[in-house]
């Protein structure tokens, strides 16, 4: 119930800035849902105590399959490039979940940092991608609908904003429940859960391949909303942002993702204007001062506002 | 046969190259438990450090062979005032946090620095030509090759020698190899287990500002030069087997040559030769080459 | 009246040391068995062998008529042999009753909220419902750890070292509680245990190690005064003149 009123007030204060805000502000936006969905796979699997640096990989893999339904094969419609961002992503995952869920800790954060330099290395050298400039994508349509020039960017922002919502809603239900405690098990004591008579690896995996279904769903949006993709999308500090972004957060929300990424993208915005040289050391700052006074992320002023109130 | 040469002698001297930045990596990884990012920026830092010190050097029309001391020089400032600065400033309250967060940790440090570097050298290039030209060159295969490739190869396994002989063969050496095989029993034991971790720090700081002191001579140092290494020294290590000196040694050798061979025949697939190696060897041998044993838990 | 559980010469050593050596036990339903010996006997490898944690080097272990060895824990445990631990294994995380829900849950049982309102009670565990399992006391986390084990709807349980870590003046009391449970729920129980006065007063039938072998195998009273169990696993000093 009260996540149902926080996903309508949600959509209806997105269509309202989608429709209402100017241009850069709804870029913006847009980017900033793009990565509050990544992020919320990251927290899906880091549920299960394990950190990807490798998130770039699906967020790549969404972006160019997005673009080049649109590039190569002239599918020009919206809808179509995020479900098969996602799709795509989605089944690579499947196939590198099968090798990636036998792994823990560091190991299983370097091995999916490989992954992800493995596609880098292969996108920087293919000619036919457009090597490390990428290339252009165009979307106008959405659902078979036409949409007029300068409107894109606008209805991409409202499918974003359902898209956000859904998957949202989603993993809230699947966290709330028996699978969202059977994932603090793995992470809490592994050999626990296999003394009761359930697989860790299959927690792991599926989890797994929830992040990468959404951090293709949201490098499909992002690049919906660049309108370009390149390799850095998949390079590992485009993951290192992920991972900041979710520290930022901290895991005990969905919405910590979203805010957290709204914040990341603002701060960016503004540093990119007044101070571009400084902007990696106040990130590395903030993101000490988390780890160091508020080791559950951001998202603990909130709850402690809402406990004094 | 004679294209065979060339290639392994590349390889060779990438291996040395990438020996050097992961040996450090490895051995603070090793004794700390800390896989350090920051690792990438303190190469940086070594090849800026280089830069300025040879340029002054030369600059001052001072003899260009004592150029290579400066690159020497620049390397121990860089180990023994910044390394110190990040563990006793930072790392030494961070002890006994997940591994995870001390990644996370020390890429908040190489985010930071990677502005500190930009804000202290500025964001053009600089070039240090002269240690490299220096030299000469010599005939392999027909072809010809730099002589500074050879001093690389040399200073690797004299710093990896030298690693070895300290680590296995000195009081001090040993007292780390406790310390990285049981660290509850080395501290019962009475083991400054701060000193250590500072020494390894530094040293291991050391070695990555050496790494970069003696590639500036043979690129453009601009920002971010760190980025790309750190990753490149984390395969290395990965597949070597965290903490293990002569994993960091074998996997430097192996995707030295694996990346030398690509290069030659398949240039397209250079960056992803050198990853697909670390994710079959960690496939194969899921902790890597050198992996240490496991205690039972129940 | 056929066998729960039946090992057959099973071996298993770690380098030079020999922590199963030719080890033949049969165990029949609803005979509580208590597993004693020092320290390296070869109790808890006995039974990481059983639940498939460590695989034997040779030999065989039958569950009814069903060969066990080479199956995870995972699948051991869904066939019907759960365990405790001497650590207790818990989810630190999360609270008393989320643990026993979880693993409710994970046995598929057809009301699992209900059946963790059961097993608190059973348990004694209700006071400490909403506290995180991270930060309970010893006792209240070996309880916790046995009903977890329990939850499962298993044939066999096995323990181990239910009691260590407890006070005196608790164990008593922790066993009565642990025993009558399994008692309820109808499971054959094995535990491995070192206060002699516990296992004189809850085990039907007594099992020693020593060195990796069995040493001595029968009802309480006979093993308990068995001189090689008083001198090999009791510790007492016996003067060869009076042996």
């Amino acid at each position: 119930m009260k996540a149902a009123i926080v996903a309508i007030a949600s959509l209806v204060a997105l269509t309202g800035l989608a429709l209402l805000s100017p241009q850069w502000l709804v870029f913006m936006a847009m980017l900033a849902l793009a990565k509050g969905v990544v992020v919320l796979g990251l927290l899906v699997l880091m549920r299960t105590g394990l950190v990807s640096f490798g998130q770039g990989l699906y967020f790549g893999i969404g972006a160019y399959a997005a673009a080049l339904l649109s590039h190569h094969l002239h599918v020009a419609d919206a809808a179509v490039m995020l479900l098969t961002g996602a799709a795509a992503a989605g089944l690579v995952a499947a196939l590198l979940g099968l090798l990636l869920a036998g792994y823990r800790d560091i190991f299983f954060a370097m091995l999916s940092l490989a992954f992800s330099m493995i596609l880098y290395g292969v996108l920087v050298k293919s000619a036919a991608l457009g090597s490390t400039d990428g290339f252009n994508l165009h979307a106008r349509t959405f659902f078979g609908v036409a949409l007029a020039p300068g409107m894109e960017r606008r209805v991409f922002l409202i499918a974003g904003a359902v898209c956000a919502v859904v998957v949202a809603l989603l993993v809230h239900r699947l966290l709330g429940g028996h699978w969202g405690r059977l994932a603090t098990g793995v992470r809490d004591n592994e050999l626990r859960v296999a003394y009761l008579g359930a697989s860790p690896y299959r927690v792991v995996y599926v989890n797994y391949l929830i992040a990468g279904a959404l951090a293709g769903l949201g490098g499909a949006l992002a690049a919906l909303a660049v309108g370009h993709v390149d390799p850095e999308m998949t390079y590992w500090t485009t993951s290192g942002e992920f991972v900041f972004i979710a520290i930022l957060g901290g895991i005990q929300s969905i919405l910590a993702p979203f805010m957290a990424a709204t914040i990341f993208e603002a701060l960016r915005t503004i540093a990119s204007q007044y101070a571009p040289n400084v902007w990696q050391m106040s990130l590395g700052l903030a993101m000490l001062a988390i780890i160091m006074f508020l080791p559950a992320g951001l998202w603990t002023l909130a709850e402690r506002r809402r406990r004094s109130a | 046969m004679s294209s065979i040469l060339p290639v392994a002698f590349d390889g060779i001297a990438y291996a040395s190259w990438l020996f050097l930045i992961s040996a450090g990596l490895t051995l603070i990884y090793g004794v700390m438990r800390i896989l350090n990012v920051a690792h990438g920026s303190l190469y940086a830092l070594g090849a800026y450090a280089a830069c300025s010190l040879a340029g002054a050097w030369l600059g001052g029309g001072l003899p260009a062979a004592g150029s290579f001391a400066m690159l020497l020089l620049a390397a121990v400032l860089v180990g023994s005032l910044v390394g110190p600065l990040i563990e006793r400033g930072l790392l030494q309250w961070m002890y006994g946090k997940d591994e995870v967060v001390l990644v996370l940790i020390t890429y908040a440090v190489f985010l930071i620095m990677e502005d500190v570097i930009k804000l202290v050298w500025g964001v053009d290039s600089l070039l240090l030509p002269e240690p490299y030209a220096l030299p000469g060159n010599f005939q392999l295969g027909g072809l010809p090759y730099p002589v500074y490739n050879v001093l690389l190869i040399a200073l690797a396994l004299a710093t990896g020698l030298i690693l070895a002989w300290a680590l296995y063969r000195t009081r001090q050496g040993k007292l780390l190899l406790a310390v990285i095989h049981d660290r509850e029993m080395s501290m019962a034991m009475g083991i400054n287990v701060s000193r250590v971790y500072l020494a390894t720090f530094a040293v291991g700081a050391t070695l990555a500002a050496l790494g970069g002191a003696f590639t500036a001579p043979t690129i453009a140092v601009t920002p971010g030069i760190g980025v790309e290494v750190i990753v490149l020294a984390f395969a290395v290590v990965v597949i070597g087997g965290l903490g293990s000196l002569g994993g960091a040694a074998l996997g430097a050798l192996l995707v030295g040559l694996v990346r030398s061979a690509t290069v030659r025949y398949w240039p397209e697939a250079e960056l992803f030769s050198i990853y697909a190696v670390m994710a079959m060897v960690l496939i194969a041998r899921p902790k890597g080459l050198f992996a240490a044993q496991e205690a039972r838990k129940i | 009246m056929s066998a729960v559980l039946t090992a057959q010469g099973l071996q298993k050593s770690f380098g030079a040391v020999r922590a199963a050596a030719d080890i033949s036990l049969t165990f029949d339903p609803d005979i509580v068995v208590s597993l004693i010996g020092a320290n390296g006997a070869g109790k808890t490898t006995f039974l990481n062998m059983v639940t498939g944690y460590l695989r034997p080097d040779s030999g065989q272990i039958l569950f009814g008529e069903r060969d066990i060895v080479g199956l995870s824990p995972r699948q051991i445990t869904k066939l019907g042999i759960s365990r405790s631990f001497q650590i207790p294994q818990l989810f630190n995380s999360l609270s008393v009753r989320e643990n026993l829900l979880l693993a409710e849950s994970i046995a598929a049982t057809d009301n699992p909220r209900a059946a963790t309102d059961e097993a608190l009670a059973r348990f004694e565990l209700a006071p400490y419902a909403a506290q995180k399992a991270g930060l309970l006391p010893e006792g209240i986390r070996k309880l916790l750890d046995v009903s977890m084990a329990l939850s499962s709807r298993s044939k066999l349980l096995l323990l181990d070292e239910p009691t260590s870590g407890v006070s005196a003046d608790e164990k008593f009391a922790i066993m009565d509680v642990v025993m009558s449970a399994a008692r309820i729920a109808g499971v054959t129980v094995i535990f491995v245990e070192h206060d002699m006065d516990i296992v004189a007063r809850f085990a039907g039938r007594v099992v020693a190690f020593y060195d990796g072998s069995v040493i001595a195998d029968g009802s309480p009273d006979t093993v308990l005064r068995a001189e090689n169990v008083r001198r090999y696993v009791i510790g007492e000093e016996i003067p060869h003149a009076a042996a």
